[in-house]
């Protein structure tokens, strides 16, 4: 196979691009039924969760809240955020500004939900 | 009486600066413009930062194997080892005993140790979750494989034989452990070229990509806003690994050390508890590979093989394989735009050329250009990941067509 004519390499180039495809695809339904199969798992975990009675949630002692201390930032606020994330992510806006984490303040970080 | 003459007469005899100038016309001048090469792209590493990681290695290992009579890389013993009639056919036992540092380094290139352990590494530091929650972009990572055949098909036009034309192919990949696993089973003697070129090109996507992005898509498609994918479970992080492995591998046996130890890797990251062997082959090992994987490919551009008309056409069908590999993602991203009614973005297709996160991230820039509020990142790490398994997919299709 190492001396192809123009024919030949044109007619492998056609089936390994092909074959890439034909790879990929499979694997593509593959991942779309395994996909289905944990959404519907998620799903069923779910039901009989919500069906289930609620019960009175216990009292909660109100979080307290202590004062900030003089010179602080205040408290950060994550949503939909793993404080690893938040912490990647301050550290790169720091990096990006060229100032240091300590003299800038982030009020809260949301993950953008569309 | 010591006759300082003589011993300085030796001293000059034994240099590399007598090498130089002595064999000037034999070669000589070759080894001078390859150390030139060497600092060039040594300059683009450290200065420009085109790859430093990788081209750092590249450069110096080009430099060292340049310098006359360091006998660090012996490109004779290598030909000796491919050729079946030489009485050390195959044998590492004579590249252990009379090669030098870099020839031991290179054997781990020889033996694919090297390129499978660096996809170790990426498959710890890849997080497939993007994929598996669109596994409709594998579609783009297959799309983007484009440029793979139509070099292949060029290199061969250009009088290449089969088994160097799908080495120079594999560039369009753009996945760099890939091309060197591929070119060391099947073309040994241009693995200095297509190194440079595929890791030069991975270098080079932000500027090599947005003209044709923006070329093949319009304003209104580049402004599209894509829906957040849903969200994966660890369970199905941890399985990913294993059922790709066992489907990749039985589909082209001959990509099971590349798949294999790329889903080994990422098996280490997601089951949760091999944390240390996670952190080992993401950081120290990768490292460790990294520096002998780099200095051992830059020992290959030997002067006598590297400064030939063949690296000129490898240059030039690379930099065709990368924007060919650009233009069929963007071609899949443009009619999965069409048949999803415009709910997915163009751009996203481009990423399907492996280089991770670098085409992700490129995708994502031009995205945010044509529309600020625009977040493509997440989304073209899907094609991204996608095109790490296709290029490999590719490499196991040559491999097995061309690989004997």
């Amino acid at each position: 196979m190492d001396n192809i004519g123009i024919l030949d390499a044109g007619i492998v180039a056609l089936l390994g691009y092909g074959v890439v495809f034909f790879g990929l695809i499979l694997l593509m339904i593959v991942l779309t039924v395994m996909g289905k199969i944990f959404i519907a798992a998620g799903n069923r975990k779910k039901a009989p969760a919500t069906a289930a009675p609620v019960a009175a949630p216990a009292p909660v002692a109100a979080p307290v809240c202590d004062e900030a201390a003089p010179g602080t930032a205040g408290q950060l606020k994550l949503y939909d955020t793993p404080p690893k994330t938040a912490a990647m992510l301050m550290a790169i806006v720091a990096d990006k500004m060229g100032k240091p984490l300590n003299e800038l303040r982030f009020i809260s970080i949301k993950e953008v939900q569309e | 009486m010591v006759n300082v003459g003589e011993i300085l007469l030796g001293l000059w005899e034994k240099s590399g600066f007598a090498a130089l100038s002595s064999g000037f016309m034999t070669g000589g001048w070759q080894n001078l413009v390859m150390l030139v090469i060497a600092c060039v792209l040594l300059y683009l590493a450290i200065v420009k930062k085109f790859e430093p990681l990788l081209l750092v290695g590249i450069a110096f290992g080009c430099l060292l194997t340049n310098l006359p009579k360091a006998g660090l890389y012996h490109q004779e013993l290598w030909d000796a080892f491919m050729n079946p009639d030489s009485p050390v056919y195959h044998s590492y036992g004579a590249i252990m005993r009379e090669g030098g540092l870099l020839d031991i380094f290179y054997i781990g290139v020889k033996t694919s140790l090297y390129p499978c352990l660096i996809f170790m590494g990426v498959g710890a530091m890849t997080d497939f979750g993007p994929l598996l929650s669109n596994p409709k972009s594998l579609l783009l990572g297959a799309a983007a494989q484009m440029g793979v055949f139509a070099a292949f098909f060029g290199a061969i036009a250009m009088g290449f034989t089969g088994t160097e034309a799908a080495s120079i192919g594999i560039i369009g990949g753009a996945d760099g452990p890939t091309a060197i696993f591929l070119t060391s089973q099947l073309a040994p003697h241009l693995l200095g070229a297509i190194a440079v070129a595929a890791y030069s090109y991975m270098a080079l996507i932000p500027m090599i990509q947005p003209p044709f992005m923006r070329l093949l898509t319009t304003p209104k498609e580049r402004q599209i806003k894509m829906i957040q994918s849903r969200t994966v479970s660890k369970t199905e992080k941890i399985i990913f690994p294993i059922l790709v492995t066992i489907f990749v591998a039985l589909l082209l046996p001959d990509t099971a050390p590349l798949i294999g130890c790329l889903m080994l890797g990422n098996l280490f990251k997601e089951t949760g508890c091999t944390d240390r062997l996670s952190d080992t082959v993401q950081n120290a090992l990768m490292n460790i590979v990294t520096i002998l994987l780099s200095t051992a490919v830059g020992a290959t551009m030997v002067g006598s093989t590297f400064l030939t008309v063949q690296t000129l056409s490898i240059v030039v069908l690379g930099v065709c394989a990368f924007i060919l590999s650009t233009v069929g993602g963007l071609l899949g991203g443009k009619i999965m735009c069409i048949l999803t009614r415009g709910k997915v973005n163009p751009l996203i297709g481009s990423a399907g050329v492996s280089a991770v996160p670098m085409a992700a991230r490129v995708a994502n820039l031009e995205g945010q250009k044509a529309n600020p509020s625009n977040f493509l990142l997440m989304h073209a790490m899907g094609p991204n990941v996608a095109g790490v398994i296709g290029s490999a997919i590719a490499a196991g299709f040559l491999l097995s067509v061309f690989g004997g």
